[in-house]
């Protein structure tokens, strides 16, 4: 009977194992000290490094590319049909507050100037030699948003997802370090102790109802191949502010969010194999996706000052930073750097808005860059 | 039309679509607030 047994097999895992195979295992550890240590976004990096781990492990069938494995189903159920990003977009909906965005509507410009960086990425990635889907989907890194770049890559750059999406979501935790050097180099120290009024305008509930029809509709009229993403943020956010449908949005802002960044997380992670993903090209993301959100910044700090001009003084420019979709993390970033400059200035509810006018405006670019696209006949329409 | 030419193009239209849309937006708030202006009594009744 001894002698029947396949005693290797008892070491399968160990003989199998590749350098890369460490080197990954190595990196999901990496992401549980961010996450765990840092505080890093722990919601999507602990699920991301379990995966990674769970991927790696050689003959586990736990691969997103192992053909019938528990993961593999998900990510093709959830995540290359789209439909993950998607349900997120719900939950951001459900949390997102447009309250201090709709106050202040003209805030909404330094959403959109926090996304030029999407477009000047687009064009460095082309001349560095990147195919169009390719080059679109490492663009999307600079919307700051996760769920739009899983879902751009998902579509466009199938091989490039995993690399995307983890520099994505590393990059959003990455704000507070990232965004202060640029600021401080694109401004003085009198433009960045503005003291801006700290009255906050109050908008009627009728206002905060129907802004995510108005500009939902809107918005899917400009550019109907982001109506997914744009769609569902509006409907998050309708489903909390209608005020009549508590139990679903607090499923929306609980459960399901939960639930999807979960397996999200897991799926991503488990992309991520040693062979695939240690390359010269997760490289060339990585550091397109910096340049990325650092033209976002320099973007919004730009248009701040242009600002700050016009008003003679009135608008404080680094108040242009926080027009991304990192939120709270962008306005937290402007409101403590208003405050090393100025500490009688209070520079977060302007940041606020100008952070979920950022969301609003990553969403919105993602569709513009699709509708462009899909325009030129470059992709599909989406089926 | 060559990779680079696209680039280009997408960058102008896309950073300049994006732009108009979020100022139309913008300008539909403006809008809005006008039409419905934010009053205390009114909010406290319907619990907003």
């Amino acid at each position: 009977m001894w002698s029947s047994i396949d005693w290797s097999m008892l070491f399968a895992g160990f003989t199998n194992l590749t350098w890369q195979n460490i080197v990954m295992i190595v990196i999901g550890l990496v992401l549980f000290y961010l996450s765990i240590a840092k505080g890093a976004e722990p919601l999507l990096l602990v699920p991301i490094g379990f995966g990674v781990i769970l991927a790696n492990i050689p003959l586990s069938g736990m691969a997103a590319a192992d053909e019938g494995g528990i993961l593999n189903l998900i990510y093709h159920a959830g995540i290359l049909t789209q439909i993950f990003p998607v349900l997120i977009f719900i939950g951001i909906g459900a949390m997102a507050d447009f309250r201090p965005m709709l106050g202040n509507p003209f805030i909404l410009i330094f959403g959109a100037a926090g996304q030029f960086g999407i477009f000047i990425t687009l064009f460095i990635a082309l001349a560095m030699g990147f195919k169009i889907p390719e080059a679109a989907s490492i663009s999307i890194i600079g919307a700051m948003d996760g769920p739009t770049a899983i879902y751009f890559s998902s579509r466009y750059a199938r091989e490039l997802l995993p690399a995307i999406s983890v520099v994505a979501y590393s990059y959003m935790s990455l704000v507070p370090i990232v965004q202060p050097p640029i600021m401080r180099l694109l401004t003085t120290k009198k433009e960045r102790a503005v003291v801006m009024s700290t009255s906050k305008t109050r908008v009627s509930k009728r206002v905060v109802l129907l802004f995510p029809l108005v500009a939902g509709i809107f918005g899917m009229l400009i550019a109907p191949m982001g109506a997914p993403l744009l769609g569902a943020i509006m409907l998050g956010n309708f489903l909390k502010e209608s005020g009549v449908v508590e139990r679903l949005s607090n499923v929306a802002e609980g459960a399901l969010v939960d639930i999807v960044t979960l397996l999200l997380g897991l799926c991503v992670g488990a992309a991520m194999l040693g062979g695939n993903f240690l390359t010269t090209t997760t490289i060339l993301i990585l550091l397109l996706g910096l340049l990325a959100i650092s033209l976002d910044t320099v973007t919004g700090v730009m248009l701040g000052k242009l600002m700050y001009w016009v008003t003679r003084g009135k608008v404080n420019p680094l108040i242009g930073a926080a027009g991304v979709s990192a939120f709270p993390m962008a306005a937290r970033v402007v409101q403590r750097e208003g405050q090393k400059a100025n500490p009688r200035s209070f520079l977060l509810w302007h940041a606020m808005g100008a952070n979920t006018g950022g969301q609003v405006a990553s969403v919105m670019a993602a569709a513009v860059m699709l509708a462009i696209l899909t325009g030129m006949g470059i992709m599909p329409l989406p089926v | 039309m060559t990779n680079m030419q696209f680039g280009v193009f997408s960058m102008v239209a896309g950073m300049g679509i994006t732009l108009l849309a979020l100022y139309i937006i913008g300008w539909m708030v403006k809008l809005m607030n006008k039409l419905w202006p934010y009053k205390e009594e009114e909010e406290k009744k319907s619990g907003g």
